[in-house]
């Protein structure tokens, strides 16, 4: 071998000719190829590859939808309702692309469960989850910006009430809702701006999809156990066993997308984002996409605008202190016996405030949200940190291979609660 | 008014008195009471259904002859008009019937010509401002994609159609209001405009005031989705194909998986 070249498994002289200077076919075959991975997974750890498969998707069908947009509040509505009726297959890419987006909130929604059911925020994963969250944060913004484009009336009045919400803040906030909207109202410096950074920040998300990728091949994958791989016997290659599991996963979701792009459209959509944007005339309701629900009853639960304001923020930035807020040692909740039925408590509250958030701002919905909102922080900021030290998890299996290959057996002795050990 | 009202001021349109109440901005389910819509089976409605081509036609015939009046579709095109099963030379002379301003000319002068295929359909008022000042201050919303703006859709803009009615006892109608039992808050600006024999369809249909409601919201609905059938077709296709695929998949993934214990 040649000094400074990369020492190539290859044969293939082409490959091997490109390997020994870059080795990207290394680095494939290492991180997706050969790379250990846990055998026990189920059918929750299809979501990371849907999430980036639908981001993938939304990338490709937004830059066609771009190439016939016009980001003007003249012509924006319009540019769209042609999309749909002369851009050739324009109605499949702006279906895909809308409905993309739920799709892609139900992927990292159930991304998120799956963290939180398994534990997988925790030592040595902390950072991997922090990134998740950043993630998440960037698509909430970039779904709101997109939502704005059409530039119908949801888009223009949730446009509104959401920038409006940051005046909420004392001395700063209304210089702050002018620099967001250019201007004095949300007009077209608003909606010129929010084009460009609805294209910009899908780049972001990637770049930031990118390192949480590369955190989760340091610390290897979390499992349904919640205990690490101890050897060759507890771990898989990744492909083929994963990469054939996520594709039976892939294909189901694809019938989902499917179901929902050609048969029901416009059913998660909102009917008043087909009348062009009117400042003049305020919905009797305005109302978010559904992803944004949760958050949104968050903010109408508290009757303080700043109060309101500074919880909604604070229902994601919880999520961020996660990893240090949950105090045991015991990562899945299949071995939690009070934990788990807390997280599926916590899990209700969600939905409650879903449920809520789309109903008008008056009784019982007001005090659904209020009594929801109140769990949804309990759960993080008092009921883990207390379980953490008061709960006693059951017994946790010896390995990952051992109930398996014992078929499921009595546990040995020696497995008690004991705490996990560093990878 | 403008030369481009003219022969198309449907009177009936004058009748609408309102303050700035317009369909749709009036307070929308704001009455919050739950009314039942009647049912109405269109050809195009459910998973599989595809727009009935008659009804289309005689949909069409009765928006050029009553809704054009008022209400525009600037998003549709006299070549759309193919879709529904009328011949080209049909199409030409539909679109030659209407006069739509053209130009600059090389004098610099704008002038009015018949409307060719490509023109898209001509609109009643040159703006929202000459619509209001001839509709006494309400705006007749455009139709483009009227079935996709309003919740249940075309139930609901059949439902409309067919929703007027005398007010109840004790029920102020503000003046030049009109009374209808499926609009939220029951008073709308638009008078009633079916009446029986309203048009006189080519095909001999009777022209009910049902019929025409249902003709008129089936064109509406195809309005607002032309592309309804063909989304349809091609999703029973994807959707078939990827249940194979999907089975073959997960054989796959049994034989992959055949050799590990779990």
């Amino acid at each position: 071998m040649a000094i400074g070249l990369h020492d190539s498994t290859f044969t293939n002289p082409v490959i091997r000719w490109i390997d020994q200077r870059m080795p990207v076919f290394t680095m494939m075959q290492k991180e997706y190829g050969t790379f250990p991975t846990p055998r026990n997974f189920n059918y929750f750890w299809n979501f990371g590859a849907l999430a980036m498969v639908t981001l993938m998707i939304m990338i490709a069908t937004g830059i066609f939808l771009a190439m016939n947009y016009t980001p003007h509040t003249a012509y924006a509505f319009d540019s769209v309702e042609r999309i749909m009726r002369d851009v050739n297959y324009g109605w499949l890419i702006r279906y895909v692309h809308m409905n993309g987006a739920s799709m892609f909130f139900i992927v990292v929604y159930i991304h998120i469960w799956r963290g939180l059911y398994y534990g997988s925020y925790k030592a040595p994963r902390e950072l991997l989850w922090i990134l998740g969250v950043v993630i998440f944060l960037l698509m909430m913004a970039t779904a709101f910006m997109g939502y704005v484009l059409p530039w119908g009336q949801m888009s223009f009045w949730g446009a509104t009430v959401i920038t409006n919400l940051f005046s909420a803040f004392p001395i700063v906030g209304e210089h702050i809702v002018t620099w967001l909207w250019g201007g004095f109202s949300v007009d077209n410096p608003t909606l010129n701006r929010f084009f460009s950074l609805h294209y910009l920040m899908p780049f972001v998300i990637a770049g930031v999809v990118f390192l949480h990728v590369a955190a989760l091949h340091i610390t290897g994958s979390n499992n349904p156990l919640g205990i690490d791989p101890k050897g060759p016997q507890d771990t898989l290659p990744f492909h083929p066993y994963y990469t054939v599991k996520d594709s039976v996963g892939l294909v189901v979701y694809f019938i989902v997308f499917a179901a929902l792009v050609f048969f029901a459209p416009n059913y998660l959509g909102h009917p008043d984002n087909y009348i062009p944007a009117n400042p003049l005339v305020t919905p009797a309701h305005i109302v978010p996409e559904w992803y944004f629900l949760p958050f949104y009853a968050i903010l109408r639960a508290v009757p303080d605008k700043l109060g309101g304001v500074l919880l909604m923020f604070g229902s994601i930035a919880v999520l961020f202190i996660l990893p240090w807020l949950d105090t045991s040692p015991v990562r899945s909740m299949r071995f939690r016996p009070i934990a788990k039925w807390a997280l599926f408590a916590w899990l209700i509250a969600f939905f409650a405030l879903m449920w809520a958030g789309g109903k008008p701002a008056e009784q019982p919905y007001v005090l659904i949200s209020q009594i929801a909102t109140a769990y949804y922080f309990a759960y993080f900021l008092i009921i883990l940190p207390l379980l953490g030290r008061l709960e006693r998890p059951l017994s946790l299996p010896e390995s990952i291979a051992l109930p398996v290959l014992r078929g499921g057996g009595p546990l040995p002795a020696g497995a008690v609660a004991k705490p996990m050990e560093k990878a | 008014m403008t030369v481009s009202l003219r022969g198309f001021r449907n009177l009936l349109g004058a009748l609408a008195i309102g303050a700035a109440t317009v369909l749709g901005t009036a307070p929308a389910q704001a009455a919050g009471e739950a009314i039942a819509l009647p049912d109405t089976r269109f050809s195009f409605a459910g998973f599989f259904g595809t727009y009935d081509r008659g009804s289309l036609q005689r949909g069409f015939q009765v928006y050029k002859e009553v809704c054009a009046a008022c209400h525009a579709m600037r998003q549709l095109s006299y070549r759309n008009l193919l879709e529904i099963g009328l011949s080209e030379a049909q199409v030409r002379a539909i679109a030659a019937s209407f006069q739509v301003v053209d130009g600059p000319n090389d004098q610099g002068e704008m002038f009015e010509r018949p409307a060719r295929l490509s023109d898209r359909f001509r609109r009643p008022f040159p703006n929202e401002a000459a619509a209001r000042a001839a509709n006494n201050g309400a705006y007749p919303p455009d139709l483009s994609v009227m079935t996709k703006a309003r919740h249940n859709g075309a139930v609901y803009v059949h439902a409309l159609l067919t929703g007027y009615q005398d007010p109840p006892a004790g029920f102020t109608l503000m003046d030049g209001m009109n009374y209808n039992a499926y609009f939220p808050g029951h008073q709308i600006a638009m008078p009633n405009v079916l009446n029986p024999g309203q048009v006189e369809y080519a095909d001999r249909t009777e022209s009910t005031v049902d019929q025409m409601a249902r003709d008129v919201t089936t064109f509406l609905a195809w309005a607002a989705e032309p592309e309804a059938e063909q989304r349809r077709a091609m999703g029973i296709r994807i959707i078939l194909f990827l249940i194979i695929l999907g089975g073959l998949t997960y054989a796959v993934k049994r034989k992959v998986w055949a050799d590990v214990k779990h």
